[in-house]
């Protein structure tokens, strides 16, 4: 199997391309750590309300050391900062706007991603203490369900898989996947291929793949700024 | 109508062994640690908490765990960055931990508090957490029916008060503190100041007085976060 560690994307080059398709005025969940990093790379121009679980919308960047306020805080129990257009709200009105259909989009990280959608990215099924928190509200329903992640596992397995064979987060949710090697659309129960990155063929993609990928629609490159790391 | 209380003790006295009772907060923030604190002071046993996590380092929600006063835990996600005290109580079956997507959660409090037994929700449906829930199609979706939750006490924290019990929250430690202020038989809060009816514009009031038995001033309330950075162990 192919070495893919000096050709993959790093972290903050998935989440560069997730930020690409997220729209002006959308309202956006960014699930707690690697996704947490799409909000660095806004196109310029656009303005995006984020929203977090524990009860903000339209929230500021992380403050300086020392000057944090631990009332106002993220999902992830980091401290944030209010700015103008920031809404407090109680949990019950903040699943109201995910469970309601308000958010545009949610991006999360993944275990797995099934053909058809399903998520698992909640337990790994392997006992331990299982921890849900909002995923399995935000993947049920928001408009748009995206996924960042490394395209294979550390120890090499797809991530990208037929059926998913960790405990579900949430069946036939997610509709797109940015992984450290490709863009993938989920429609009709199938992988789309819509772009990979120039360095990988398409046999080894394939390879790498736990589910046939198809590319008949076409296959973009994917090209993202050489600088982030 | 004056329902302020001089300290914490005289009113977390009266919750008796056995009780549910739900802490608000999310992580440290609106966690109401003063009163939290009286009650491991109190000493009441075999508690039912509802919370949203499952406590942090060695105060608060995991101090009261920690003294052996907790035997269930209903809570979305039971990690932070020092859940230590949890883990080892459930590793040693000390414990027991039912777990609740967070939606569900404030959901099933707000219905708790509002008289509606049941709904149904689109969330966890396919999921091992839907295993045994009665699931109905709507507009050819389906939904897993959750009931509600109600508990004897809720502990919780806000910013101002006034003697008749309206309250205002401080930026995201709102949080579950208003609902659960409604899904309690006995709601006690504590808040930094308290000031006479009339000294909260009513168009700030997030919970009405209605919600509230006891009102408690705890002026400069702890940081559950601070708290940790010191390393504090309660008691």
């Amino acid at each position: 199997m192919i070495d893919i560690s000096d050709i993959k994307l790093s972290n903050a080059q998935i989440a560069w391309r997730a930020a690409q398709d997220i729209q002006d005025g959308a309202y956006v969940n960014l699930g707690i750590g690697f996704p947490e990093m799409v909000a660095s790379y806004q196109p310029e121009g656009r303005e995006v309300i984020f929203h977090t679980e524990n009860g903000v919308l339209g929230f500021g960047a992380a403050p300086a050391p020392g000057e944090e306020d631990w009332d106002l805080i993220n999902a992830g129990k980091k401290a944030i900062t209010q700015k103008p257009g920031t809404s407090f709200f109680h949990h019950a009105d903040s699943f109201a706007m995910v469970r309601g259909g308000h958010l545009d989009v949610a991006i999360l990280g993944a275990y797995q991603i099934a053909q058809n959608g399903d998520l698992a990215n909640w337990s790994t099924g392997k006992g331990g203490i299982p921890a849900v928190g909002g995923a399995m509200d935000l993947v049920q329903s928001a408009k748009r369900v995206a996924v960042v992640t490394d395209h294979i596992t550390k120890k090499g397995d797809p991530k990208l898989v037929e059926s998913c064979t960790m405990p579900l987060t949430g069946v036939g949710c997610v509709t797109r996947i940015y992984s450290s090697l490709a863009v993938v659309d989920i429609a009709n129960n199938r992988f789309v291929l819509r772009e990979k990155i120039p360095a990988i063929s398409l046999d080894d993609l394939q390879a790498l793949t736990g589910a046939e990928l198809y590319t008949n629609e076409g296959v973009d490159d994917l090209i993202c700024p050489e600088d982030l790391l | 109508m004056d329902i302020t209380v001089a300290t914490p003790r005289e009113v977390i006295q009266q919750i008796p062994d056995g009780a549910t009772v739900m802490i608000g907060g999310f992580g440290g923030s609106g966690a109401p640690i003063e009163l939290v604190h009286a009650l491991i002071d109190h000493g009441a046993k075999h508690l039912t908490v509802v919370n949203n996590n499952a406590g942090n380092g060695h105060v608060g929600l995991a101090a009261l765990i920690e003294q052996g006063q907790v035997d269930k835990l209903i809570c979305s996600f039971p990690r932070s960055a020092d859940p230590t005290v949890f883990v080892e109580a459930y590793k040693a079956n000390k414990i027991a931990l039912e777990i609740v997507p967070q939606g569900t959660l404030a959901e099933r409090i707000r219905c708790g508090g509002a008289g509606i037994p049941a709904f149904y929700t689109p969330t966890a449906y396919g999921t091992e957490v839907a295993e045994g829930k009665p699931v109905e199609e709507f507009e050819g979706r389906p939904y897993i029916r959750e009931r509600w939750l109600k508990a004897d006490y809720a502990l919780i924290k806000g910013d101002v008060g006034d003697r008749h019990g309206n309250m205002t929250y401080r930026m995201a430690a709102r949080n579950f503190n208003p609902i659960m202020a409604t899904a309690a038989k006995v709601t006690i809060a504590q808040v930094s100041r308290v000031v006479d009816a009339g000294g909260i514009d009513p168009e700030h009031v997030v919970t009405p007085g209605i919600f509230v038995n006891h009102l408690v001033e705890i002026a400069n309330p702890a940081q559950e976060e601070e708290l940790n950075r010191a390393e504090a162990v309660y008691p």
